[in-house]
């Protein structure tokens, strides 16, 4: 095998408002032809700047400072633009992380696998539009004549991820970097991508290197895998010895913390295991939704005759892709979102008579809290920790008293593990955890008996998420709430929920206990999301 | 159909804004100082002033739905005969100022944002400054003094055309136009030459806008990531530049460019005067000084119309320029 990339002591970097910032602190890789490489590592961990810097791409505030990058045994450590453009795409080419926004919105994408062939190669504009249908061929678009003449608006984020790969291909690069190519994506669409993304380049030879954080699909598809923390690259070893005996701790760390079929959420963190909460005894069910529908304009709706109910201090998983509606009956239950047809009760009391317009002012409202996915975009920017916490006991408590808001904030804070220094903070100036946090506390301020949690884990990291799916459920073990959990990651529903329920197309396709469900799946759609998770089997 | 409304409403405002104003029209024109009451009132009489306001605004919404906007006291002629003479003088101005300005706040706009706080980048945002800050009446005067007084390489800044130059016959009524329809290229010339002062001095007036704009939206765009990709995928630097940023950049442009020519053609007024450019803008402001209602109340609704028309163009421009946007 001949040495395709190699990178020696490579330190990055970047010039911001506070001094400059060292992103990467010595990293040396080696990629040979035809090998599939992956870099893994959370967010912060160097790994994007490591691809960009392999393709020269960093922007101007970033700067190699020391080390070298070698391809195909030239020195590309300060080449220019003259000797990079060649290279790029025909060389070295590499997909992007959010298809959609990689693809210019205003050209057709026929036209852009177009301009790559021709940037590279003397070819008429006809010749050039018959490889790009060629192309599009070979990454299985269906109908690749009329997708010619696409704007990728039109397109779905699997389909616009296969237009990247095409014209990543497009002039057989020898070495394809994707950084984090599938995140977004659905599990099924993720797994079609990457079948696809493997087999192109084992067929045409090319090397890849694999950037994610996510260690199952780094484990599915690489050759070897390299771990980065902090701009240090701190293990690398074939998935089988990385994940059967890792030996950094960071790495230890990082696979306990990611998700698989057998983790608890206490083994995420390392906790003893607790045995799963007593059964509760069995009284009126707190919530309950009959033949919920609801569609947006026409065309098949988005829920679609769903009916369910939770207890008590149950916690219910609801999963499916995205337009499975699962996160519109989220919306409906906390009633933001009125529905078409069906009644939802809470406690006996129909609330799916209030309209949503004026369901802030209902006695109810305090019962149902929600908590979001993106914990940043959730929380007021001009508002403190602890103003954003008491801004529901101001509201629906009525509470008016600064000194007893301060000190109920406080409190909730503490429960839910955010330092009380960090209180008078405003939300940028918090970690992506700590906003989870604050985002959480906020939610059961107002004193629920409900939560609605829609993909609360979702934008972040693996360790991040381990500690703050193990807070939500001591929390449900310590106050008897409700879970109305949505997401999209299978596993994470299995540790969290007792029930789960499956979405597809605005349907319950399959319900029942999450062990039951996630041992022996009824539902073919349920078989086929389970087999697409990719996963790593650590050896014990 | 939509902006009908709105159309109402500044006819109604502006009808009622001029009835408020300080001035009576049958004193202005009366036929001198001694015109006695009897005469001022006949006037009156004349002009329907005697009748209450609301009957008044209704005669006038009655006459707009026949196409009649009234007549002019200080012209005599009927209004909408005042304005079709003279609102191609304003357009043709406008148009060709809008065109010089585009034609330099592009290219300014694209080098400051592909070279961010370099020499290029200050000396544009000088630029930019200058032309806000200095009112258009000091540029144009200061134009007149070096081109016209000192160099003497311009015309004499009276009109739009040299008055012993043959007048083109017209049809357009834009004077380079009817001239060049007629090959008449010595008018042409003319017609050109009084021309390029006062555009330059609109142009500049409107090049910040224009040029802040496009540097902004190009910085913003340079940043996306799909002229990441383009640069990825070894583009060359003019094809990202010009080709994947500069389309996507000139989006937002296209909205201020419409808001700009409507502006335009409003603020004219000071440079029409400094010019003696015969357009409409300057006609309005004549009959709002002499409390002539009619005209004033017809330019405001010919500017609201042209508001709108402008509006609905550039709509259909966004929708050509981006398929994300479908025009309905």
């Amino acid at each position: 095998m001949s040495v395709l990339l190699q990178v020696d002591d490579l330190r990055v970097a970047f010039a911001t408002r506070h001094g400059t910032v060292e992103a990467l602190r010595g990293v040396s890789l080696r990629l040979d032809a035809g090998e599939t490489l992956g870099i893994v590592g959370e967010s912060g961990s160097g790994k994007s700047v490591t691809a960009l810097a392999m393709m020269r791409l960093l922007d101007q505030a970033g700067r190699i400072t020391g080390g070298s990058i070698h391809f195909r045994g030239q020195d590309i450590t300060r080449a220019g633009r003259d000797i990079m453009r060649p290279l790029r795409g025909a060389a070295m080419s590499m997909i992007f992380q959010n298809p959609r926004a990689a693809l210019n919105p205003i050209r057709q994408v026929g036209l852009q696998i177009a301009d790559v062939l021709r940037a590279h190669r003397p070819l008429a504009a006809r010749e050039a539009r018959d490889q790009a249908l060629e192309l599009l061929r070979a990454v299985q678009i269906r109908d690749p004549e009329r997708r010619l003449d696409a704007y990728p608006h039109e397109l779905s984020g699997g389909m616009s991820q296969r237009v990247m790969i095409a014209m990543a291909i497009a002039c057989e690069p020898s070495l394809l970097i994707a950084d984090e190519p599938t995140t977004g994506l659905d599990v099924t669409t993720q797994q079609t991508v990457m079948e696809l993304l493997a087999e192109i380049t084992a067929r045409r030879g090319m090397a890849l290197a694999l950037i994610t954080h996510d260690l199952g699909l780094a484990a599915r598809y690489c050759q070897r895998i390299a771990v980065m923390e902090q701009g240090l690259l701190v293990e690398e070893a074939p998935p089988a010895r990385l994940f059967g005996a890792p030996g950094h701790a960071y790495t230890r760390r990082l696979v306990a913390a990611s998700p698989t079929r057998h983790s608890t959420v206490q083994s995420l963190v390392g906790a003893a295991p607790l045995p799963p909460p007593p059964p509760r005894p069995a009284g009126p069910p707190l919530l309950m939704v009959t033949r919920l529908g609801k569609s947006f304009g026409p065309g098949a709706p988005a829920v679609d005759d769903v009916s369910f109910s939770l207890s008590a201090g149950e916690s219910l998983g609801l999963v499916g892709e995205s337009g499975s509606g699962k996160s519109t009956i989220s919306r409906l239950i906390c009633r933001l979102l009125d529905q078409d047809a069906g009644g939802i009760k809470l406690d006996g009391e129909e609330i799916g008579l209030v309209p949503a317009a004026r369901f802030h002012r209902h006695a109810k409202r305090r019962d149902i809290q929600l908590v979001f996915q993106d914990a940043g975009e959730s929380l007021n920017p001009r508002f403190t920790a602890a103003e954003s916490i008491a801004d529901p006991l101001r509201n629906l408590l009525g509470l008016r008293d600064r000194a007893e808001l301060r000190r109920r904030a406080a409190e909730f804070a503490a429960r839910c593990g955010l330092e009380a220094a960090l209180l008078d903070r405003f939300p940028h100036q918090l970690s992506g955890g700590q906003r989870a946090r604050v985002g959480i506390a906020r939610a059961i301020a107002a004193g629920p008996r409900l939560l609605v949690l829609d993909e609360p884990t979702a934008a972040l990291d693996v360790s991040v998420q381990a500690v703050v799916l193990h807070l939500l459920d001591q929390l449900r073990r310590e106050t008897g709430l409700a879970f109305l959990f949505v997401s999209h990651d299978l596993n994470v529903v299995r540790m969290m929920c007792e029930r789960t329920m499956v979405l597809q197309g605005g349907r319950v396709v399959e319900e029942g206990h999450s062990a039951q469900v996630f041992a022996a799946p009824q539902a073919p759609y349920t078989a086929a999301l389970l087999a697409a998770i990719p996963h790593f089997e650590p050896v014990a | 159909m939509a902006s009908a409304p709105a159309l109402f409403g500044v006819v109604v405002f502006t009808f009622l804004l001029m009835r408020v104003l300080p001035g009576d029209p049958a004193v202005f024109f009366a036929s001198g100082p001694n015109a006695g009451e009897a005469e001022i009132q006949a006037i009156r009489v004349q002009m329907g002033l005697d009748k209450p306001i609301p009957e008044q605004l209704v005669r006038y919404l009655w006459d707009i739905g026949h196409g009649r906007l009234g007549r002019s006291m200080g012209t005599g002629q009927p209004v909408t005969v005042d304005l079709a003479n003279r609102l191609p003088a304003s357009l043709e101005l406008t148009f060709t100022a809008l065109l010089l300005a585009l034609c330099c706040a592009l290219p300014l706009g694209i080098g400051a944002a592909l070279a961010p706080n370099s020499l290029l980048d200050h000396g544009v945002r000088l630029l930019c400054t200058l032309g806000v800050c200095v009112p258009t009446f000091v540029s144009g005067l200061l134009f007149i003094y070096a081109f016209y007084y000192l160099a003497g390489v311009a015309p004499d800044p009276t009109g739009r055309i040299d008055i012993f130059a043959s007048q083109p016959p017209t049809l357009t009524g834009f004077l380079l136009v009817d001239a060049a329809l007629a090959g008449d290229w010595e008018a042409w010339h003319s017609a050109a030459s009084q021309l390029v002062l006062p555009a330059c001095t609109m142009a500049l007036f409107v090049l910040a806008p224009l040029a802040r704009m496009t540097r902004a939206s190009m910085l913003a765009v340079l940043t996306s990531d799909f002229v990441r990709t383009g640069d990825a995928l070894g583009l060359s630097r003019r094809r990202v530049v010009l080709v994947y940023a500069l389309r996507n950049a000139l989006l937002p442009v296209i909205t201020i460019m419409g808001i700009v020519f409507s502006t335009m053609l409003g603020a004219n007024v000071l440079v029409e005067k400094v010019f003696s450019w015969p357009g409409v803008a300057s006609y309005a402001l004549d009959a709002l000084l002499a409390s002539d209602y009619a005209p004033v109340q017809g330019f405001v609704l010919l500017m609201a119309l042209i508001f709108v028309a402008v509006n609905l163009l550039v709509d259909l421009l966004y929708g050509l320029a981006d398929p994300r946007v479908s025009v309905a």
